[in-house]
């Protein structure tokens, strides 16, 4: 990954110099940017972990969950607005602590495809019913896909 | 539309900064509170930062790179032309590059609508958009597992070329009828 990243910017500087040091810096502001979040979701998986019992986790997210929990945590996913990039670590500690593929999945679906927050946006721009039934569509999708890989994984 | 993105933007800062001052104020009571559950807090919370931030500057690198080597232009230019499975190809492509948050890809997409693009790889595009970018597979990649991330795309995208035809065939005559404000 990080070998990735330095090839590309080699690569990146030989072709021409200007766009890869603005692209250098736009990278650096998204990360400062972004540090907030980075700090809070670490020190809640910290607060997440600590506190909460597997019992718990299990309870809501895991086989003892069930429907009901997997719906839940899609709508979570929906209505939150947080960075996918974070939420992947969020994910892997709920799975660690007894959370099942199929709710972590269906989470993480639900987190990016679906935007609740951007949802006005993209009715203003893309029409009401295109929008609702992107999103609508979407939410379907995301039960289907995390059922699908809770039985094959 | 061009005005209201840095007012969204601040406002997305300052909720960033409320979120992080809430999730401090309340740990730090809790962990005053409960002083045995410290040292499990610290450990899990510093494993987890050190994970992201070996990963993280090398995300950001390759989205910096992109967004700037990929111009938006060039990818309405390519899209708009293009249409059937080719079309539906390149929007998952293009959706996939690393090159910015969903908001950009709103005005994108309604852009390509006007320009006579198939609502099928508008939806295509819109969803891998957010869904199937480049850098978070890698990040999925890291935290999930091979098998998990593998998985999860190929039936992302196989879900998302469904919705495309879907989306297509219920509105795709009535679209006429609701003009999109500009």
């Amino acid at each position: 990954m990080n070998g990735l990243a330095v090839l590309c910017l080699i690569f990146a500087f030989v072709k021409d110099r200007e766009k890869a040091k603005r692209s250098v810096f736009k990278a650096l502001m998204a990360f400062l940017r972004m540090l907030p979040v980075i700090i809070g979701i670490v020190i809640f998986i910290g607060i997440l972990l600590g506190f909460v019992s597997k019992e718990v986790i299990e309870r809501i997210v895991g086989v003892r969950g069930g429907i009901i929990g997997v719906v839940l945590v899609g709508l979570f996913g929906a209505v939150l607005h947080i960075p996918s990039l974070i939420a992947f670590p969020l994910a892997a500690s709920l799975l660690k602590s007894g959370a099942t593929v199929t709710s972590v999945a269906v989470f993480i679906t639900t987190l990016t495809m679906i935007g609740f927050v951007t949802l006005p946006l993209e009715i203003r721009e893309l029409g009401r019913k295109m929008a609702l039934l992107r999103n609508g569509i979407s939410f379907i999708i995301a039960l289907i896909i995390g059922v699908i890989m809770g039985l094959l994984l | 539309m061009k005005e209201a993105r840095p007012k969204n933007r601040k406002r997305d800062l300052l909720g960033d900064i409320i979120f992080l001052v809430v999730v401090v104020v309340i740990s730090t009571v809790l962990l005053i509170i409960f002083p045995d559950r410290r040292f499990r807090v610290f450990t899990v919370s510093r494993e987890f930062f050190i994970e992201m931030i070996t990963i993280l500057p090398a995300v950001m690198i390759l989205m910096g790179l992109f967004s700037e080597f990929v111009p938006g232009k060039l990818v309405v230019k390519l899209l708009g032309k293009s249409a059937g499975i080719k079309g539906i190809l390149l929007a998952i492509v293009f959706g996939a590059l690393p090159t910015g948050p969903l908001y950009i890809a709103f005005p994108m997409a309604a852009g390509l609508l006007k320009k006579g693009a198939s609502i099928s790889s508008i939806i295509v595009f819109l969803s891998a958009w957010a869904c199937i970018k480049i850098p978070q597979e890698l990040v999925e990649l890291q935290f999930l597992g091979f098998k998990f991330m593998v998985l999860r795309l190929a039936l992302t995208i196989i879900s998302v070329i469904f919705m495309g035809f879907l989306i297509e065939k219920i509105i795709g005559k009535t679209r006429r009828k609701e003009p999109i404000k500009p």
